[in-house]
């Protein structure tokens, strides 16, 4: 018999399993486990809900990753929009340059903030965090929300024009809903990397403010890896979660999209 | 008219925005002033003292890390990817399919930090010693998706009976593979090995949790020890200024290739 | 065993997730000749001839080459040489080496497959086209050099695969004489498949026609178009009109309200036939003396060569009649058909039958569902029925949710007066319906059947 081409998949589907899926349920496995004993417990995560500091720093990411993403929606939204118009816009380029720094290191982008508050002689600290966060994801709220209008069929626009809408009718009653599924991949690629991120705030405010990304890294270099684990299944949870939601909220919206 | 000028502005305005930090720092790799803001002429002594000052050895051994794990994972992958896309391609819909796909989008779906720690728990757990070793695996496994996601539209898009014109005319399956499929989807290959190449130098979270404590560095881990212990030192400039400089040769390299083979494919 | 048979289809049968494509095929294939199987899309034709090369294997059944079952011998050591649908030229090779690939698989020597390429470009007429990246070839070229590569490894049996669909009308014609000519030529079989009925009756010596998995019917073009076995067949090939007709005794047949005489004998007496009438074998005229019977002209349509015309005749029945002659619309007409000219073919099914079970004395199961049957008093629960439903007697409504199973008109026949539908039903069951009322293929449609109209028998 001869060899099926579709076995090729299965070393890597081996190494998947070993590199990806194993590492996953080992935090799992980590989290429920007693650092002592290696019983099970839920010690680690009755830790973290009584210890107001990790708890805190909990929230005030979840505040930040908010704050960054609505931020970026109210900036990127029209920054798109701009780009697909083609009476405004006719240079790929344009959005080339918009979407270039997705590609580079987080790192960098970091300490090039840093560099301009120094440069501006501003000082470090919430303010430096809240402008670094956007200026570090406003691109990965400007690619997708760019993409789906691009892309939108310009027919249903003259059609909703031939219909006798006003530009701005147009905009609300169709161009909007239509966009709506790139505004929610935009959403998540914003908020997703925004509430796990971690080194970014240290920098960005001189260690004065700490993101649970940075609870979670501390606790895993410092050797605490069960409450570290139990820490970003936590985070997971909240990722898989928003994606969730997110995923929801796009079929929603395209089911509506195709109703129009 | 007033409208296209607002509009226009205000994308001039973000892309200021975008661009100033950046922009700020390459200029000021130029001088050697301390304090970023303070021009004292032209100088590339910056640049020179990156290379050979005291800091140049650790440095160089970083950049050396970087480009050789760079090279490596990003070899692997293609490898490994290539033939996973093969695979994929020609199983069948349904579980099996979903379930490598489901797995094939974690790595790129799942935050940096939770790859890092994810892995670092397994090596922990087997008991491996972290090192180049695991950083290499580390990378292979977050680059690879990529390469799968680069190569599986060109078999997609292939002619679904070219391989079997190709047995057809008498051509053993491997002769098949090696003679019709790998020349048409070479260039999604390289593809693929740029865009991973690109994204190893380029990662920061999951080497830094891989890495180990045996004094192994690349570039973006040497940089965030760096700027912790004492913010920005005038050396970064001049290195940020050249890692800029790389990336966007890559991407620039990507996208052409990819309109290149648009244009082709029409 | 007949030595002239080269590939011999043996109870060939295969599906695809459960859903049959092919259904216990037999056909054998003699050395040299040129067969085409015909039939619409889905109907198996594809299926049927990568069974042959080898890229699919059977489910159940052989392949017999030469009298030797071939279900081991891979594709890449058939003897068989395919022309595909979209060519499958390899874009990374120009003409010569999309050529010569087979040659230099089986290292031929250089200078001996030189020979062969351009001997071959020649009778494509390819010439000086060598070095031309084969992506800049028209579809035409593209299918001439998809020809010549397949024909220069001289294979036993050429299969092709609908080569002509994607060209457009002209070129088609073209390419028809000239692959009729490269048979004659060759000397090779040809397997060719296509959904063009013109084409096959242009090329074939010998026609298969398939529809859902089946063959329906073998012949030559003149067999298959003069004397369809099925009312498929006759609707598929050419323009037909097709009717229900009784037979009343040997060489004597009714229908349209009118009794002919027929050449065909054996079917019995007062016996349902179908009776299929090719348009351009009824003949008009402008008086209605000497005719069988009258009509009145409906419209009439030019058509280049031949006026198509539509007429009532004097029982209410529209025919469609091809003659060279115009006959305004309104006038009355004489009609005359020739005994010759009727082919009568027996009925494949008088009404609808299903398997059933008897539930208790007032219901039968049936097609997945439980029906109301008064008919069933006369049978123990638990007995095994035959259900029998009249095809007028089968109701048809717009709304799926409104009938008690749910399908899809798959196929549907004009007899004259009405329409005779095949419904498939979501369960994959098949329902006869009779029917005024006007539907398309594609309808989705509720079936109901009234309970007094099921007859039950043991």
């Amino acid at each position: 018999m001869r060899v099926k081409r579709s076995t090729w998949a299965y070393p890597y589907l081996v190494f998947l399993i070993l590199f990806v899926a194993l590492p996953l349920l080992m935090i799992a496995v980590y989290a429920f486990r007693d650092a002592q004993t290696g019983a099970f417990t839920l010690g680690n995560f009755a830790r973290f809900f009584s210890t107001p500091q990790d708890l805190n720093t909990f929230l005030y990411s979840i505040q930040v990753a908010i704050v960054t993403t609505l931020l970026c929606l109210v900036i990127a939204y029209p920054a798109a929009w701009i780009l697909s118009k083609s009476d405004f816009n006719r240079s790929k380029i344009t959005v080339m340059l918009f979407i270039l720094p997705m590609w580079i290191n987080m790192l960098i982008r970091t300490l090039a903030t840093v560099a301009l508050f120094d440069f501006l002689r501003l000082p470090l600290g919430e303010g430096a965090l809240t402008f670094g966060m956007v200026y570090n994801f406003l691109p990965f709220m400007i690619y997708p929300i760019y993409n789906s209008l691009e892309k939108m069929d310009s027919s249903y626009i003259e059609a909703a024009q031939d219909l006798g809408a006003t530009p701005s009718q147009v905009f609300l009653k169709v161009t909007l809903p239509l966009s709506m599924p790139g505004v929610w991949s935009g959403v998540l690629m914003v908020f997703m990397p925004t509430i796990s991120t971690f080194a970014i705030a240290e920098l960005l405010t001189l260690n004065k403010v700490k993101l649970f990304g940075t609870t979670i890294q501390e606790n895993i270099n410092n050797g605490f890896w069960n409450y570290g684990s139990a820490l970003a299944l936590i985070m997971l949870v909240i990722i898989g979660l928003t994606s969730l939601v997110g995923d929801e909220g796009n079929t929603r919206e395209s089911e509506k999209g195709g109703l129009i | 008219m007033i409208k296209k000028l607002i509009a226009r502005g205000y994308l001039v305005v973000l892309l200021v925005i975008l661009y100033a930090p950046i922009l700020i720092i390459a200029v000021f790799s130029f001088t050697e002033a301390k304090v970023l803001g303070n021009w004292t002429g032209f100088s590339t002594k910056l640049y020179e003292s990156l290379f050979t000052g005291g800091l140049g050895n650790s440095m160089v051994r970083a950049i050396e890390n970087t480009v050789s794990i760079g090279l490596l994972s990003a070899a692997c992958s293609t490898v490994l990817g290539t033939v996973a896309a093969v695979g994929i391609h020609n199983m069948r819909r349904g579980k099996g399919r979903r379930a490598i796909t489901f797995l094939n989008d974690i790595p790129m779906l799942n935050p940096d930090i939770i790859t890092g720690i994810s892995l670092f728990i397994l090596f922990v757990a087997v008991g491996v010693t972290q090192g180049y070793a695991t950083v290499l695996l580390a990378h292979i496994s977050f680059c690879t998706p990529y390469v799968v996601l680069t190569v599986m539209p060109r078999l997609r898009s292939m002619n679904p009976n070219i391989y079997e014109a190709a047995l057809d005319l008498g051509a053993t399956p491997s002769q098949a593979l090696w003679k019709v499929i790998i020349p048409q989807i070479r260039s999604s290959m390289l593809s693929g090995f740029i865009l991973a190449f690109t994204l190893s130098i380029d990662d920061f979270a999951v080497t830094l949790f891989t890495k180990g404590n045996g004094g192994l560095e690349t570039l973006s881990t040497y940089i965030y020890a760096d700027a912790r212990k004492g913010g920005l030192t005038p050396e970064l400039r001049p290195l940020m200024t050249l890692i800029f400089l790389a990336v966007l040769a890559l991407l620039t390299i990507i996208n052409i290739r990819s309109a290149r083979s648009k244009n082709n494919n029409r | 065993m007949n030595k002239d048979i080269v590939i011999s289809l043996q109870h060939l049968s295969k599906s695809y997730d459960g859903k049959p494509v092919l259904d216990d095929i037999s056909l054998d294939i003699r050395a040299g000749e040129f067969v085409t199987l015909l039939g619409p899309s889905g109907c198996g034709k594809t299926t049927t001839l990568r069974l042959i090369a080898g890229f699919l294997s059977p489910d159940g059944g052989r392949i017999l080459l030469d009298g030797r079952d071939i279900a081991d011998v891979p594709p890449h050591k058939r003897p068989f040489n395919t022309v595909f649908q979209r060519y499958a030229l390899f874009p990374h090779l120009d003409v010569y080496d999309n050529i010569a690939f087979g040659l230099k698989l089986r290292r031929v020597p250089t200078d001996e497959i030189d020979k062969k390429v351009r001997k071959v470009l020649k009778m494509v007429s390819m010439t000086d086209y060598e070095d031309r990246d084969v992506e800049s070839l028209s579809g035409g070229q593209q299918q001439r050099v998809a020809i010549a590569r397949a024909i220069v490894n001289q294979p036993k049996v050429l299969l092709l695969d609908e080569p002509l669909a994607a060209l457009d009308l002209k070129m088609r014609k073209d390419m028809q004489i000239e692959l009729k000519e490269m048979h004659r030529q060759l000397g090779i079989t040809f397997i060719y498949v296509t959904h063009d009925q013109e084409e096959a009756l242009t090329l074939s010596d010998t026609i298969v026609v398939m529809n859902e998995g089946k063959i329906l019917q073998v012949g030559t073009p003149t067999d298959i178009y003069n004397e369809p076995q099925n009312s498929f067949v006759a609707d598929f090939i050419g323009e037909s009109n097709i009717l229900n007709g009784r037979m009343i005794e040997d060489r004597k047949v009714e229908f349209i309200g009118h009794t002919f005489e027929c050449v065909d004998e054996g079917f019995g007496c007062d016996v349902p036939v179908d009776v299929v009438l090719r348009p351009e074998d009824i003949y008009i005229m402008n008086r209605t003396e000497g005719a069988q019977f009258s009509a009145t002209v409906k419209s009439c349509t030019f058509k280049g060569v031949h006026y198509e015309m539509f007429v009532d005749t004097d029982n209410g029945y529209e025919l469609m009649i091809q003659d060279y002659n115009a006959f305004a619309p309104g006038s009355t007409v004489g009609l005359l058909i020739r005994p010759g000219d009727i082919q009568v073919m027996r009925k494949e099914r008088t009404c609808n039958s299903f398997e059933a079970e008897v539930v208790d004395s007032g219901h039968v199961r049936m097609l997945g569902m439980e029906f109301e049957c008064p008919a069933a008093s006369e049978f123990k629960p638990a007995d095994k029925v035959t259900a029998e439903v009249d095809f007028d007697k089968v109701e048809l409504v717009d709304h799926q949710e409104d009938g008690m199973l749910s399908g899809e008109v798959h196929f549907l026949l004009y007899k004259g007066n009405h329409y005779h539908l095949t419904v498939l039903t979501d369960g994959g069951d098949h329902i006869w319906v009779d029917t005024d009322d006007v539907w398309d293929k594609g309808d989705l449609v509720g079936v109901n059947f009234a309970s007094e109209n099921i007859r039950l028998k043991a």
